[in-house]
């Protein structure tokens, strides 16, 4: 007994002896007392400097934090690069932060075939691909990705919520779909057909189309034929644009769901005709800052007040700056709870542990919940609906985890 | 074809002769130059950070496709705006083969030179009735169709759509005490040094001679009994071939292909470094490759709202003090050293 305990003893004693080092060491590279250099990758140039802004509010946002002394005393230092939409410049950009200017994470790095070019190395080189900037359902995969993190609703999420409003609402609904025959389309069919589960045969017609085709007339008279009478529109904003007009042209009056990329009031509900889109439905998970009903909201007072101060050139009528903003905000909260221990193990751990974390610039009653095996940080969304002029939430917030 | 290699003595002055040779640096200064580069190219990778030794890979690779496009557009005046889609077609080669066919990396690199020379000489055959800019114009349409090519619906069960296909990267084999980068980096080096050797003789040969009778004098040439259409569409496939290498390469350096790595900005970029290491130059292509790779980043550093203003304002600049390309500056203080000495 003597003797199996003092073995014990002996074990519990190499074992600390073991962890010694680690536990000392609560520094990872580029991390120290004063600073965390924090590395971002961006399309500033090229097809899709769009996006650009992003990163711009992201450095405006650190900037106003450092202005306020820190997080946890620390200065937050962003390398940020552009990669110009190229995955090879991707490569090299994050090659670059990660063994030249060592870098405790990157951040926000923008894009599907981007993200992917470097998704393999972040995870052998064991190094945070935290809160990467696509909706792509494949960066929720702690088992063989540990390392990778998404942050925004993935689509498979949107697909589930799709469907959860339609076998609440319209349960005896048949449906059509229109969607892009692609990585996403199919990503966010899947999530359709995953959240109607058994119900899957309520789907009556799936209608790809290509990016190529010059219009998507044909499919909608498809679908139209199909006796679909709920028109789920899985599409880009020029296409979703079509569907709307084509929809309405064709005298077909379905209860017509179109996806939260091209909800975008200018940039497919105009063109499509105000008239022809009233009545459509939509998701949104932040707030939209052309709506008037935040106008009070102390969240969007905030908001506004950083964008005067901290990044007046940018455009305060465009989603991307609450986005930068708001992805800014989930990562201040995983480096204050990772305290000291700037590891990049504990980042992730910590950025694996958000309970019911909300941010001002979501929509009321959406919460951030990740753990070990949810890498999936927004999952909720909540309808609205075309009246016309603009858009109106109603309903709960609802939920579309994957794997629910 | 060797008949005449870089060796030859003669002083010749004509515009046929590559801009660094033209008013003749001695040859033993050449070899001294090139001895000297390839002991620190050799020594480079023991001495830097893997993250650099990847960009040197990167800019090789670079070169190796401007070298293939100057073969092209220095030596035979065809011009094109469409080589983003031979490093595409090497890339997609390799990775497919690597995907599907189960093949090793090094099976794959000949095949993407085999399938690149074939379709750049079947594309060659039309290209013939186009005359410098509507053959610029005829393939830079060759690069913007290919990357909406690569995503659309008849390929992608091959070429993984938008996502791209990942691509496995070799280590060193035999036991050989490199990492992976270090091993590509070697792998770069010997075959571009092959290709240049290659390059370097298939100009001083007849059938180079050739190549630049037809870019001089297209009537000339023909009167001197020159097949010209076969001369260029070889030409163009010869040049192609060298772009899939390129491809071929890059994808497992990089260790991704997807359609969006090959857009016509790359087809830009690589006349960018043609001009700037010198039409005519083959060691120029080194300078270009560097210019593709270094110079975007130091605009960023400069400013990054402003990135592509930087660059367009250095390019400028470069295009201003080097009017003939960084060989035409190297050979010009050369010579102004050793007149200034005799």
């Amino acid at each position: 007994m003597i003797k199996r305990s003092l073995t014990v003893l002996a074990g519990m004693t190499a074992l600390a002896v073991a962890a010694l080092p680690a536990s000392a060491q609560t520094y990872g590279p580029g991390a120290s007392d004063t600073s965390i250099k924090i590395g971002n990758i961006n399309p500033y140039s090229g097809p899709a400097s769009a996006y650009g802004t992003i990163g711009k509010t992201i450095d405006a946002y650190f900037n106003k934090l450092n202005a306020e002394g820190g997080i946890n005393g620390r200065q937050i230092e962003l390398v940020s690069y552009d990669d110009g939409y190229s995955p090879p410049k991707t490569v090299e950009q994050a090659r670059k932060l990660v063994e030249s200017d060592e870098v405790l994470f990157i951040f926000q790095s923008l894009g599907t075939p981007t993200n992917t070019a470097i998704h393999k190395y972040m995870n052998v080189k064991k190094v945070p691909q935290l809160f990467v900037a696509t909706g792509a359902t494949k960066w929720g995969d702690p088992d063989n990705f540990p390392w990778t993190m998404g942050w925004q609703p993935n689509y498979q999420s949107e697909g589930r919520i799709y469907a959860s409003y339609i076998l609440e609402n319209e349960p005896d609904a048949k449906i059509g779909v229109l969607y892009q025959n692609d990585d996403y389309g199919k990503d966010l069919l899947q999530g359709l057909k995953d959240g109607l589960g058994d119900k899957v045969d309520m789907i009556v017609a799936e209608v790809p189309y290509e990016t190529s085709d010059p219009t998507v007339d044909s499919q909608i008279i498809n679908l139209k034929a199909s006796g679909a009478d709920v028109l789920v529109t899985i599409a880009t904003p020029k296409f979703a644009a079509q569907s709307i007009r084509k929809v309405a042209e064709s005298g077909w009056k379905p209860l017509h769901i179109v996806n939260n990329v091209s909800q975008s009031v200018g940039g497919v509900l105009k063109p499509a005709g105000f008239e022809n889109a009233k009545g459509i439905l939509s998701t949104a998970y932040t707030k939209d800052p052309t709506d008037p009903q935040w106008a009070d909201d102390p969240a969007y007072k905030e908001w506004a007040a950083f964008m005067d101060e901290h990044y007046p050139e940018g455009d305060k009528s465009s989603s991307f700056t609450v986005y930068g903003y708001a992805a800014a905000q989930t990562l201040q909260k995983v480096l204050e709870q990772a305290g000291d221990d700037l590891t990049r193990e504990n980042i992730m751990k910590q950025a694996a542990n958000l309970n019911d974390f909300e941010l001002g610039m979501l929509l009321p009653g959406i919460v951030i919940n990740t753990s070990d095996t949810d890498f999936f940080p927004i999952e909720q969304m909540q309808m609205m609906r075309f009246n016309g002029e603009g858009w109106e939430l109603f309903g709960p917030v609802i939920d579309g985890s994957v794997g629910s | 074809m060797t008949d005449q290699s870089m060796t030859s003595e003669a002083p010749a002055q004509g515009r046929g002769k590559p801009v660094a040779e033209r008013a003749g640096i001695p040859v033993g200064l050449k070899r001294a130059a090139l001895l000297i580069g390839l002991i620190i190219a050799i020594a480079l990778p023991f001495m830097v950070k893997n993250f650099t030794i990847f960009q040197l890979t990167t800019v090789m690779i670079y070169a190796i496709a401007i070298l293939g496009l100057n073969l092209l557009t220095g030596f035979n005046g065809q011009f094109s705006l469409g080589h983003s889609t031979f490093i595409a077609i090497g890339a997609y080669t390799t990775a497919i083969l690597m995907e599907f066919g189960g093949f090793g990396f090094y099976a794959t690199l000949p095949l993407a030179a085999l399938f690149c020379f074939i379709v750049g000489f079947l594309f060659g055959l039309p290209a013939l009735r186009l005359e410098s800019i509507y053959l610029a114009l005829a393939t830079f349409a060759l690069a913007v169709a290919t990357p909406q090519l690569l995503k659309s619906a008849p390929f992608e069960p091959w070429t993984g759509g938008v996502q791209g296909l990942l691509v496995f990267k070799p280590e060193a084999p035999f036991g050989i005490p490199l990492n992976s980068d270090q091993w590509m980096y070697f792998v770069t080096l010997v075959i571009g040094l092959v290709l240049a050797f290659f390059a370097v003789n298939l100009v001083g040969s007849r059938t180079g001679r050739a190549m630049m009778a037809i870019r001089d004098n297209p009537i000339a040439a023909r009167a001197m009994g020159i097949n010209i259409a076969l001369y260029k569409t070889t030409t163009f496939g010869v040049s192609a071939a060298y772009a899939g290498i390129a491809g071929s390469l890059s994808a497992v350096v990089v260790q991704f292909v997807a359609p969006d790595s090959f857009t016509f900005v790359l087809a830009i970029g690589l006349f960018v470094g043609l001009v700037i290491g010198g039409v005519g130059s083959i060691p120029g292509a080194l300078f270009g490759g560097a210019f593709l790779v270094y110079v975007p980043n130091i605009a960023e550093e400069l400013s990054k709202g402003l990135a592509g203003a930087a660059y367009g304002a250095i390019l400028l600049l470069v295009i201003y003090l080097m009017p003939a390309g960084a060989a035409g500056l190297v050979r010009a203080i050369v010579m102004k050293v050793l007149n200034r000495r005799a």
